[in-house]
């Protein structure tokens, strides 16, 4: 094997080693089949090598981020200061020798490169600012390079407007012409911050190596985010994730059900079947089991800190609907309402959420939570909610600000449900330290941590009939 | 044993494109790779993106026999594979004279007369050039995917009554799954995978004026930009390409030119099947 060889070997080995430590798991086939990939395609190509890793290596589209980062890391598509080879394509504003320019030839023109939406030329550009606004001089004789200083003396969102003027050239505005030029410049935009960010990890990892930067660069996947840390847009991601998962959790139920005991013989279905062996039953046909369905009723706290865990799980819920009987939700801040009314078969659930937020009567007091009052209330004014068929779903941090906790009232509703469950979006080892009451409903109901997506698929799993 | 069908990634890209499938570099890359290495291709993606439509692109393209295994709850083994064709079996018994031995009748039931091959069976005895599509595999139950190790994996067979069929010349294997479940470890190892997402806006335009070649470039560039806008919305059922098509055939049989608030009001129930989004369109479009 030739030197070169050698080191693009390594370098592939090195590559998928950072994917595994990014929590890809790439098996030793997998290796083998990258590697027998790469003779076969053309390596000059860099996109059809990274098609070749990512038909081998990449199993589950959530990766796909991870991969792409660590792609560009590994096998980036330029090498030192790029602008040495891009050659001056006569935009306004550009200097045949590389004079770095002011920021208005700069904003004028990324505001044509968004214009036209030319990939190749945006990703050209965004080499040609990270070399000329990303590096700050951090000690004497070392550099570094930043993302924010870029965008933010280019601040592409501030050309959102006369971006819009250019596109709709004298259309009228407010309607649906507006909207969709808008989507497609906040879609270019977000690309060029995206490229702009790959050139900088680019440049970093040029100066510390790839390892190093791999690390860092990886962001986890949304459904291992903790709710309670998780960004906005961690929860959009994971508000698109709800009805995947609910039809991922639904097919494993249905596929369980048909698993288990099978009911009645079907004596129609059997004798039919008996005709192709002469008569005789050799084979029974069954009616397949009536599977229990449980009524689910979720009292949940939708106070500030908890809002985030409490709507994903309302709306998981609401997506397994079919599952259940009967779903009837209860939210509380410091005094309990019934918020079933908003959540009509077939409406928006997104929708049903804010005006559950805006019009259902959660403050009775000065609207911190309150355990115990909110508990208190759920009892006496919804008497008939829990009954022996119902499994409860309790969500919340049971933070309670130090107020009554009305665990008699919970011991009550819990002896009269089937089951009775407590999410706590907290991380266990937090229970009970602080304002935290999850002591005092130790051995009343049982408490399960739930803090990202994962746990609360494997928690519904459980809940769920057999 | 492999007869590798394409010669290079371009190659892919241009007989997918004279069959009628705008692949991009990356698919062109990975089915070269799946024909290149003769393993298996898992394509996953929303419905409507055009992963059948590839795979029988792909034998179109390569002048191959398309055998498709389509997938479903309680799909097995007799479905899948091969099955013995008792009832012929039985006549053969009752019409063998009294004197042959059992030993005979034995061996003579259990010949090649009496099995009937199922699609997977077919694809691994076919000496011609061969493209096997085992269509929305997630919806298969958990066993078939142990099945289907064995078949993906050497591309042999085992009949106990007869033994081990191994493959003459190995067939092009495409799996499609929407996802609805996680497919098992042991089968993701043994494939290649794509996944397939909504097109970028200009493959996309690209893909609409050469399915419908009627409607205007424009008309297409403004349709593609929509759709792209609804994509973005939080909807139930975000349109897919196939919605995208159909949209520009309705456009083109109603006589529209431009795609105005009235002309996407009037059409949107082409783009999204549910109430809810239609709803939730209409107002985050302003269409009201």
């Amino acid at each position: 094997m030739t030197t070169a060889a050698k080191g693009l070997l390594d370098r592939e080995i090195a590559f998928l080693d950072a994917l595994r430590g990014a929590g890809l798991t790439v098996s030793l086939a997998e290796v083998l089949d990258s590697t027998r990939a790469m003779g076969a395609i053309d390596l000059l190509d860099r996109e059809a090598l990274r098609a070749a890793f990512a038909a081998c290596v990449l199993k589950r589209p959530a990766h796909r981020t991870t991969f792409d980062t660590l792609f560009d890391l590994w096998f980036p598509a330029v090498t030192g200061d790029p602008t040495r080879y891009d050659e001056s394509d006569g935009r306004p504003g550009e200097s045949g020798d590389g004079e770095p320019r002011d920021n208005e030839a700069y904003r004028d023109a990324l505001r044509d490169l968004l214009l036209d939406g030319d990939e190749e030329g945006m990703r050209r550009f965004a080499r040609q600012v990270v070399q000329g606004l990303g590096r700050a001089d951090t000690a004497p004789g070392r550099q570094s390079w930043f993302s924010y200083r870029v965008l933010r003396q280019l601040s592409p969102e501030t050309l959102i407007a006369s971006l819009l003027e250019a596109m709709l050239s004298g259309q009228d505005r407010g309607g649906l012409a507006e909207k969709v030029a808008r989507q497609t410049v906040q879609e270019r935009i977000k690309q060029f911050q995206e490229m702009v960010e790959a050139e900088v990890r680019r440049r970093l990892a040029e100066d510390r190596g790839a390892e190093q930067i791999s690390k860092t660069a990886v962001q986890p996947l949304a459904e291992q985010v903790d709710f309670l840390r998780a960004s906005r847009n961690d929860m959009a991601e994971l508000r698109r994730q709800v009805f995947p998962l609910a039809r991922r959790l639904a097919t494993r139920l249905t596929a369980r059900r048909r698993l288990g005991k099978t009911g009645k013989l079907d004596f129609r279905r059997t004798v039919r079947a008996s005709l192709g062996t002469g008569g005789v039953p050799l084979v029974t046909h069954h009616r397949p089991h009536k599977p229990h369905k449980p009524e689910l009723v979720v009292l949940c706290d939708v106070s500030g800190s908890v809002a985030g865990f409490a709507h994903f799980t309302l709306m998981l819920a609401y997506a397994l609907r079919e599952q259940f009987t009967k779903v009837r939700a209860f939210a509380f801040i410091d005094t309990c309402d019934e918020v079933t009314r908003f959540f009509t078969p077939g409406g928006d659930v997104a929708d049903a959420l804010a005006r559950m937020s805006s019009e259902a009567k959660l403050v009775w007091f000065d609207g911190h939570s309150d355990y115990g009052h909110s508990i208190e209330t759920f009892a006496e004014d919804y008497p008939d909610a829990v009954g022996p068929r119902t499994s409860l779903l309790i969500l919340g941090d049971a933070r309670n600000n130090y107020r009554a906790t009305g665990a008699p009232t919970l011991k009550k509703l819990v002896a009269r449900s089937r089951h009775a469950y407590w999410l706590n979006p907290e991380p266990s080892a937090y229970w009970g330290s602080g304002d935290s009451v999850t002591g005092a409903y130790e051995g009343l109901i049982e408490m399960v941590e739930v803090r990202n997506a994962v746990q609360l698929e494997d928690f519904v799993q459980k809940l769920l009939p057999q | 044993m492999l007869h590798p069908q394409f010669a290079s990634v371009d190659d892919v890209q241009e007989r997918l494109g004279a069959a009628g499938y705008l692949a991009d570099h990356a698919i062109a890359t990975t089915v070269f790779l799946a024909d290149r290495l003769g393993k298996p291709l898992l394509i996953e993606g929303p419905a409507g993106v055009g992963k059948t439509e590839l795979a029988k692109s792909v034998a179109a393209a390569t002048g191959s026999e398309l055998i498709r295994l389509q997938c479903y709850e309680g799909l097995d083994e007799a479905r899948a594979l091969y099955e013995w064709n008792y009832k012929k079996q039985l006549l053969r018994i009752q019409a063998s004279k009294d004197d042959d031995s059992w030993d005979e009748i034995h061996d003579d039931v259990f010949a090649e007369e009496f099995l009937m091959s199922r699609p997977l069976l077919t694809a691994i005895r076919n000496p011609n050039p061969t493209v096997l599509l085992i269509d929305e595999t997630d919806k298969a139950d958990v066993e078939v995917e142990g099945l289907l190790l064995e078949v993906l994996s050497d591309f042999q067979i085992t009949i106990p009554e007869l033994g081990t069929i191994v493959a003459t010349r190995r067939p092009l294997v495409f799996l499609t799954s929407n996802a609805t479940r996680e497919l098992s470890e042991a089968l993701k190892r043994r494939c290649l995978y794509l996944h397939l997402d909504y097109p970028d806006a200009a493959r996309e335009k690209a893909i609409v004026l050469s399915r419908v070649p009627e409607v205007a470039e424009q008309l297409a560039e403004q349709l593609v930009r929509t759709v792209r806008a609804l994509r973005a919305l939080d909807l139930k059922k975000s349109p897919s390409i196939a919605e995208s098509i159909d949209w520009a055939q309705t456009l083109v049989a109603l006589g529209l030119d431009t795609l105005d608030e009235e002309a996407v009001k009037s059409t949107l129930g082409v783009v999204l099947k549910h109430a809810s989004d239609h709803a939730r369109a209409a107002e985050q479009l302003k269409l009201n």
